[in-house]
């Protein structure tokens, strides 16, 4: 039986009609039309499937899209409506990436870590970012640039003295 | 990547709607809360409900306070919720510190405390600590309340204490004495994604016997009994402390599986017990290493 839900995907009102066993992960591909978020591993171990539930990282492929009625998702297309946002400009310009296919994960990820810890050391970065898998790069341009979008953010933001 | 399941969906907004539910048709419902071991256990077709009933929108569920010398830790708590209490850290810092072992960040948004002993996987991280600080597991039904002892809710593999038509509200974990000292060790191949390999709680009160307990390593979580009464008659000196290791193999039953082999795990449960047994110590002693700070 089909059930009616109401949710926010990077501000635009949805109402979609799901059934209970519909994977979140999903419906936005499918339905909505976001093909940031990617099925990888498809049991919440890599994090490529991360979006922003309420502001909060969750794995889509772990939630039911009945689940969401109600609450607010964002996804990398969400973030970037008024262009990038300085960590993304710091992952372009650190070439953080290279196939791509953790990045939309990695990205919210590393969004969440900075708005709950704007200056988080080395090591906080690499505990938050634990449960991102990059088959890529060895993870060192991707820390770098959370790193120095920190400090960026730091410094446009430092008090007058 | 579907599930193939017809499966009804409810979502009430009370206990007394959630308990008239399950009165209806009790035996193949799956209760859902952060829904990270209920999901893949649908798509891997290890259960197979006719319905859900989401216990998120239930008020109350969600309550995490200091109640009467205990902490009421509600079924909705997440991992993360535990990590950012600071009554949890002021008064309980060992759960934060196992909180924050838990899986990633995404996982930790989501799974809950309850939960996580309701799935009850032999590897469930907040098992053994909870085991060692002595929980008692609260449940409703439409024939009332009842209370179970942590000691007594794992039955085996993914199998509780937990009645048909039974809901698990909240645990209540009695905050230990101050001056105690607790540790949680953990050893796992990888960081954000791997499930333990072995793991041991320790929880020391001045003045009163040890509670130690292992997880991964027997088919449920398990309490140390031969090492906690021998620590607690000849103390925590080396020389006990070596006897205590001694016994680990008498205490756990660890197999073989992907993740790692019997003899490992035994080899390890000794490391890890020294260590956590040192950690616990030191921080009773107020000189211990910080929660959180990695002991394997």
């Amino acid at each position: 039986m089909g059930h009616a839900v109401a949710l926010k995907v990077n501000g635009e009102s949805w109402s979609l009609e799901v059934e209970p066993a519909e994977l979140l992960l999903e419906v936005l591909r499918s339905r909505v039309g976001i093909k940031s978020p990617k099925p990888g591993c498809e049991r919440g171990d890599c994090g490529s499937c991360t979006v922003l539930l309420d502001g909060r990282s969750v794995r889509s492929c772990l939630v039911l899209a009945v689940e969401v009625d109600g609450h607010e998702l964002t996804t990398v297309e969400g973030l970037g409506i008024d262009g990038l946002t300085e960590l993304q400009q710091r992952m372009v310009e650190l070439s953080s990436f290279q196939c791509g296919y953790c990045a939309p994960g990695i990205v919210l990820t590393a969004t969440e870590l900075l708005a709950v810890n704007p200056r988080p050391e080395r090591h906080e970065v690499q505990a938050a970012m634990s449960g991102n898998l990059c088959r890529c790069t060895g993870y060192a341009p991707i820390i770098d640039a959370v790193l120095t979008a920190a400090a960026t953010a730091a410094a446009t933001t430092a008090p007058e003295v | 990547m579907t599930i193939s399941l017809d499966l009804a969906y409810h979502a009430p907004a009370s206990l007394d709607e959630t308990l008239e539910i399950l009165s209806e048709q009790a035996g193949r419902t799956v209760l859902l809360a952060g829904g990270t071991d209920v999901v893949p256990s649908l798509r891997d077709d290890l259960i197979s409900p006719n319905r859900i009933v989401d216990l998120k929108r239930v008020e109350g569920l969600g309550d995490l306070a200091v109640i009467d010398g205990a902490l009421h830790v509600g079924c909705l708590v997440t991992f993360s919720d535990l990590i950012g209490s600071p009554a949890v850290h002021a008064r309980l810092p060992v759960l934060a510190e196992m909180a924050g072992m838990v899986a990633s960040v995404g996982i930790r948004n989501r799974a809950t405390l309850v939960g996580n002993i309701c799935s009850a996987v032999p590897s469930c991280d907040a098992g053994p600590l909870l085991l060692a600080l002595g929980a008692r597991v609260h449940l409703v039904s439409r024939e009332g309340v009842r209370t179970v002892d942590v000691d007594d809710w794992f039955e085996g593999p993914r199998r509780t204490a937990i009645r048909s038509g039974e809901v698990v509200t909240h645990v209540t974990i009695p905050l230990p004495a101050s001056g105690h000292g607790a540790a949680y060790a953990r050893l796992s191949r990888t960081r954000g994604e791997d499930l333990a390999q072995a793991c041991v709680a320790v929880v020391l009160e001045p003045g009163d016997r040890p509670r130690i307990a292992f997880g991964a390593v027997a088919p449920t979580p398990v309490r140390a009994r031969r090492i906690e009464a021998l620590l607690h008659a000849q103390g925590l000196d080396a020389g006990a402390i070596d006897a205590a290791v001694g016994l680990v193999a008498e205490e756990v039953a660890p197999i073989t599986d992907v993740r790692a082999t019997r003899r490992y795990r035994l080899a390890m449960c000794e490391v890890m017990l020294r260590r956590a047994v040192t950690a616990a110590a030191g921080r009773a002693a107020g000189d211990g290493p910080v929660h959180g700070t990695p002991l394997m």
